[in-house]
């Protein structure tokens, strides 16, 4: 701050609470004795007298005690432009202490914790208590406040991972997020509506659930093309294009022919945000023990 | 002095009142206007693109700034939850400001790249289906309703003479910018922008 917003800011402070400091003493009354108490104002209405009486003593010096006040408060805080108070109070500071207090007081917990290997922190019972509240206020909102996730968002209770379940593959997924990415009609973008149908009931056929089993049967050479590069030939998918399994009955989006019809004519991009940027090493270390456990 | 002069001259006390009642606003209010804190923006920060704009406006129009701030106080219950505290220096370009006074919902000003654009457009199509306990009401016309890219140029020519830096060919493109998109999409991308310009860890 410049010195002439400083000085204007310490001439308007000072001046006012000197200002009320003034007009309290200047308006005061001066009966002070008995003798000069019930007086009145001289006027009357209808009969009506008003007395003029003084403040009491009490609440008088209540006013002068607020202006005292300021004056301490000013000493001792920033309030007077460039003026830092006595005690180096601001707002920043006070956050930086509240956070080295934690840090003191969890930082420990968390060091040890983040050094420990995930299937061995998914079994410390203290650290899953951290896990879950992690867990509620980071993921819920996607994967739901019971980890059973939403249609587009998976579930995580279960034993099938669209980009892998075991430790390490956890952990990626937290650190740097995941991009699942479905292109329209696969890598076939010149799909027929009769292809796309028969590709559908060919995916219906895994399960058993087929409409057409003709359909599902010319299927198949839609499929080799449009599909098997990230789902495989056997349609069992590949974790590391997070390409998911189309044979069990676990569907990240609708199984029915018409969701699965939409997912193949508009494709699917489904994106885990990269935790790196928003929470510590540590953090994630305890949530990726607290995923892992939902399942094992 | 009498307290009954002021009293009995009404000229007089409309100047003694004028003084009282403007002190405030001359030390604490008057002097930020000509602060650097609050006058230069933060490192990398950027204009609104014409989409993240024209989402801001739906983001009013919406009154969205009724039940979530966009202001995290220096607090660590604060900044564990929603990442560092919020800095003059980011808002120079919010005319006007959404900082809001009130969270029926989270604080928003650091939510993008929180979730993914499929979250946010599941979310605001049926808040329900992603987060049962949520109250906030559905927005599914923002599904259906395109943006209206009429005003996008003129409201950027407004926002460049009151000092943000938009360039006269920013200006131009805007209008093709938006024509045509959602207004869902207007409103993710500025959901999306939203507080990335400082990030750190909680």
């Amino acid at each position: 701050m410049s010195t002439f917003w400083s000085i204007w800011i310490s001439v308007i402070v000072l001046g006012t609470v000197f200002g009320c400091w003034w007009l309290l003493w200047a308006t005061r009354k001066s009966q002070t004795t008995d003798t000069e108490t019930d007086r009145t104002m001289g006027h009357s209405f209808d009969g009506i007298e008003e007395y003029d009486n003084p403040l009491p003593k009490w609440w008088f010096y209540l006013f002068l005690a607020t202006c005292v006040f300021a004056l301490g408060y000013l000493a001792l805080y920033p309030g007077l432009g460039n003026w830092k108070g006595l005690l180096g109070w601001t707002a920043v500071n006070q956050w930086e202490a509240e956070v080295a207090e934690a840090e003191e007081k969890y930082g420990p917990i968390y060091a040890q914790y983040g050094q420990t290997p995930v299937p061995e922190l998914a079994e410390n019972s203290d650290a899953m208590k951290i896990g879950q509240r992690l867990f509620a206020n980071n993921c819920a909102v996607c994967h739901g406040s019971a980890a059973r996730g939403q249609v587009g968002f998976p579930n995580l209770t279960d034993d099938d991972w669209l980009w892998g379940g075991t430790p390490e593959a956890i952990l990626e997924t937290l650190h740097n997020g995941r991009m699942g990415n479905m292109p329209a009609k696969g890598t076939m973008p010149s799909m027929t509506n009769e292809q796309v149908d028969q590709v559908v009931n060919y995916v219906l056929s895994f399960s058993g659930r087929e409409k057409d089993a003709e359909a599902a049967k010319a299927g198949e050479q839609v499929f080799a093309q449009a599909c098997v590069a990230c789902h495989g030939p056997e349609g069992k998918g590949m974790q590391a294009l997070g390409a998911p399994n189309l044979t069990d009955n676990t569907w990240l989006y609708g199984s029915t022919y018409e969701w699965i019809k939409e997912t193949v004519m508009n494709g699917r991009q489904n994106q885990m945000p990269a935790q790196d940027r928003l929470l510590s090493d540590d953090q994630i270390q305890i949530l990726a023990a607290y995923v892992y456990s939902l399942s094992n | 002095m009498k307290h009954e002069i002021v009293e009995k001259n009404l000229g007089l006390m409309i100047v003694l009142i004028v003084l009282t009642i403007s002190g405030g606003f001359l030390a604490e209010v008057v002097p930020l206007f000509f602060l650097k804190e609050t006058n230069e923006p933060v490192e990398g920060l950027e204009p609104l693109s014409a989409l993240e704009l024209e989402g801001r406006d739906i983001y009013i129009r919406e009154g969205c700034h009724v039940c979530h701030t966009q202001q995290i106080r220096p607090f660590r219950a604060e900044t564990e939850r929603y990442g560092h505290y919020s800095v003059a220096g980011e808002f120079v370009y919010d005319r006007p400001f959404l900082w809001g006074s009130k969270r029926t919902g989270p604080d928003l000003a650091r939510v993008g790249g929180r979730y993914s654009d499929a979250w946010q457009r599941q979310h605001l199509y049926d808040p329900r289906s992603v987060v049962p306990e949520s109250n906030m009401p559905a927005f599914p016309w923002l599904f259906e309703d395109r943006v209206d890219h009429s005003k996008t140029a003129a409201k950027m020519e407004t926002l460049q003479t009151l000092g943000v830096p938009y360039t006269d060919e920013q200006i131009a493109e805007a209008s093709a910018q938006v024509e045509g998109k959602f207004e869902i999409e207007a409103l993710v991308a500025y959901l999306q922008q939203l507080g990335t310009v400082i990030s750190d860890k909680r």
